[in-house]
């Protein structure tokens, strides 16, 4: 069994491997997992990537889109056209079904977001359908938090996350072991970075939603964060919108994900603009703009 | 940003290196220069880090602010965890796996050093060789990470002086000879002033070495990875049950030695029943070949009873099959190891159960002197131990396989993972 040439991985290719890896893992050692889906680049890169894992066999287990109600249209035509193209199972749990139910009260005020809110459905959702996993696109490279964050992040019976008492993983054995109650997030790329991702869908030719390609839109600037014009949004007396040329780098609640002003209509080009970039992604998010530790906050209450 | 080239990016090789080191040695300030002076930290996060310090009051923006995660850690100044930090250069993409140095950290050490390539070992040119660095030069050894580079940090309060940095060389060379470390490299930098770490200094014109980030760029990691013992640990049976695919029956799996392609002559353990390769597939289409890190979904040319927890291997090859194990393991929980006491085993894909049958030694990690009148082992200890197991093991030795060769014990009773093993 010798070798014929001295073979090489690209890092792409390492990341690829290690992240199916994790995905393989997942369906072996839960009953029920589900893979949060979006619409945004993250969960596509996942869901692209958990198909070929399971292939020529379809997808071993649902997506699970939870839906604020206060989306990008084009958000739920890209998921429900990409839902089919890879022929996976789709489910979705409606925030406005948990405010319906008086299990959450919604935000007021200018700056209102279901974002929050989403935690309480996920976390519904969980219990409903008996998951004991959930497999997210949360990536250590997008925010400090983040960073210190498990494959196989256990979470206790409210679905809380304790950072300072996680479980050491070693190599690539991931504990999954767990009580009755208690469930796990698993992060498969979280060794990726903004970057990777983007070259990645582009190796791999996946199509994108539209947002992600500049396009003309009218645009609030609400302390310095570009946010769409959106009846979503309630605009304060002295506020404007201007018809800008700006594409989305992330995709997520209408009411929190900002643009950026960009010309960049192919993939090469983003990939240049992500290169060229002087902010993070979530640098266009308002949510995290909250304070310091936002992200550690609302992820201990088992955001995604 | 030039180099960034689309087409050059794609070819990038990954680096994951780790970092020990305490708060005094400049361990933060040096990851922190590796990431501003390779303009991976954006506008947004050094706004964050000169707010950050701001508020505490420091005179100048701290660039250790930008690896400490946890908001705990933010107010006392430390590192608790492992945190890892992402950047890349048009070589290469890399992984830092950051962790404290101090000793009641060692776990959080092992767990950074297990998937590492390469490990930087902190000195503090004023101090020299301290307990804290042979010990982390120890946990390197241990780990059997490939390469080790000493950075002899602050030459900055050193005046710089060659004598200082050959001093050092030469007591760390002297301990090393005692361990497993084959490729260790040294570097004199100033990561305060950045002085050899992005920048070649211009305080020390006797080095005439690469840089750090160079040598990270340029270091050969190829040959890390076993390539040649071919071991494919059997994670998953994929059968789609489907009309198109009705007979489809393939092993899912990551080969984490050796290299595959159809034809090969197989044989699976523990059963030992041989076949034949048929096909090694990816994303639902046919692979010439296949090599270790890669994930793959094998198919057999005969009809075998394979199940996740199977090992396939070369037809020719004889990895371990046995019912008992010595290990090294570094104790993690603050629970200390029973002995005769039972834990959950997990080695590659396969979970059993273990009974703990004797402690040989402990290990001081500090001078490698093997203690054996006091055996209980406690958090952060590493120890030598033998292990009866429920149902066989398919392993190497970790010096020859990190995947085949490791193992983690789990505490039944709170499903904790309580000891990491490298089996001898």
């Amino acid at each position: 069994m010798t070798l014929t040439k001295s073979p090489t991985l690209t890092h792409l290719r390492e990341l690829e491997s290690e992240s199916i890896y994790v995905l393989r893992e997942v369906a072996a050692q839960f009953e029920r997992p589900a893979l949060l889906f979006s619409g945004g680049k993250d969960s596509i890169v996942l869901s692209y990537l958990a198909r070929k894992a399971f292939a020529p066999a379809k997808i071993p287990f649902p997506l699970l889109h939870i839906d604020t109600g206060h989306n990008f249209p084009e958000t739920i035509a890209y998921r429900d056209w990409w839902v089919e193209r890879i022929g996976a199972n789709l489910l979705v749990r409606y925030v406005q079904d948990s405010i319906d139910r008086g299990r959450v009260v919604e935000e007021r005020g200018f700056n209102a977001s279901r974002n929050v809110l989403q935690t309480v459905t996920l976390l519904d959702a969980i219990e409903e359908l008996k998951l004991d996993a959930a497999i997210g696109g949360g990536r250590r490279d997008e925010e400090k938090a983040r960073a210190k964050e498990r494959f196989f992040s256990h979470r206790d019976d409210f679905g809380q996350w304790d950072p300072k008492n996680q479980r050491p993983e070693l190599w690539n054995l991931f504990n999954g072991k767990k009580h009755i109650g208690e469930h796990f997030r698993v992060f498969p790329i979280s060794n990726w970075t903004e970057m990777d991702v983007w070259q990645y869908l582009y190796q791999e030719g996946v199509e994108l939603p539209s947002l992600y390609f500049t396009h003309q839109r009218e645009i609030l600037n609400r302390d310095g964060v570009f946010l769409a014009k959106s009846d979503y949004i309630p605009m304060k007396p002295t506020e404007t919108t201007q018809e800008m040329q700006v594409r989305f780098r992330t995709i997520g609640d209408i009411t929190c994900t900002g643009a950026v002003l960009s010309p960049a209509s192919t993939m090469e080009e983003i990939i240049q603009e992500v290169a060229a970039s002087r902010v993070t992604e979530r640098g266009t998010r308002a949510d995290d703009k909250r304070s310091e530790a936002a992200m550690e906050d609302r992820k201990k209450e088992g955001y995604f | 940003m030039e180099g960034f080239s689309t087409a050059g990016y794609l070819d990038m090789e990954l680096l994951r290196f780790t970092t020990a080191g305490s708060v005094d040695d400049g361990k933060s300030t040096l990851i922190g220069r590796l990431l501003y002076d390779s303009k991976s930290i954006f506008d947004d996060q050094y706004d964050a880090i000169k707010a950050s310090s701001e508020k505490r009051g420091e005179e100048y923006v701290n660039l250790a602010h930008l690896t400490d995660g946890l908001r705990a850690e933010r107010e006392q100044g430390i590192t608790i965890d492992v945190a890892y930090r992402y950047f890349a250069t048009p070589k290469r993409k890399f992984i830092i796996a950051d962790t404290p140095g101090h000793i009641q950290y060692t776990r959080n050490m092992v767990t950074g050093a297990s998937t590492a390539n390469l490990a930087i070992i902190l000195v503090d040119a004023r101090n020299g060789v301290v307990e804290q660095t042979c010990r982390h030069a120890i946990i390197a050894s241990l780990l059997r990470i490939p390469h080790v580079v000493v950075c002899v940090n602050k030459m900055d309060l050193a005046g710089f002086e060659q004598e200082v940095f050959e001093r050092i060389r030469k007591d760390f060379e002297a301990f090393s000879a005692q361990t497993e470390i084959r490729d260790v490299r040294f570097i004199p930098i100033s990561a305060l002033l950045g002085d050899n770490v992005v920048d070649a200094s211009k305080n020390m014109d006797w080095y005439s070495g690469p840089t750090l980030l160079s040598l990270l760029e340029s270091i050969p990691i190829r040959t890390d990875l076993n390539l040649e013992d071919a071991r494919f640990p059997v994670q998953y049976v994929i059968r789609p049950q489907s009309n198109e695919h009705h007979d489809y029956r393939g092993y899912a799996g990551r080969i984490v030695g050796g290299h595959f392609q159809a034809g090969d002559e197989v044989k699976v353990l523990p059963s030992g029943q041989t076949s034949r390769i048929r096909s090694v597939d990816f994303g639902g289409e046919a692979l010439e070949e296949a090599f270790a890190p890669m994930s793959v979904t094998l198919t057999l040319e005969d009809d075998v009873d394979i199940s996740r927890g199977d090992m396939i291997v070369g037809a020719n090859e004889t990895p371990t099959v046995s019912q008992e194990v010595e290990i090294m393991v570094c104790w993690l929980n603050e629970r200390p190891l029973v002995i005769n006491g039972k834990y959950a085993v997990k080695h590659t894909t396969r979970d059993v159960r273990c009974i703990v049958k004797e402690v040989q030694y402990k290990l001081n990690i500090n001078t490698m002197e093997r203690v054996t009148d006091d055996k209980s082992v406690n958090m952060n200890d590493i120890a030598c131990i033998t292990l009866r197991l429920t149902k066989p093991l398919v392993f190497d030795s970790y010096q020859s396989n990190r995947s085949t060769g490791s193992l983690i014990l789990i505490d039944e009773g709170t499903y904790n993972t309580v000891g990491a093993g490298m089996i001898l």
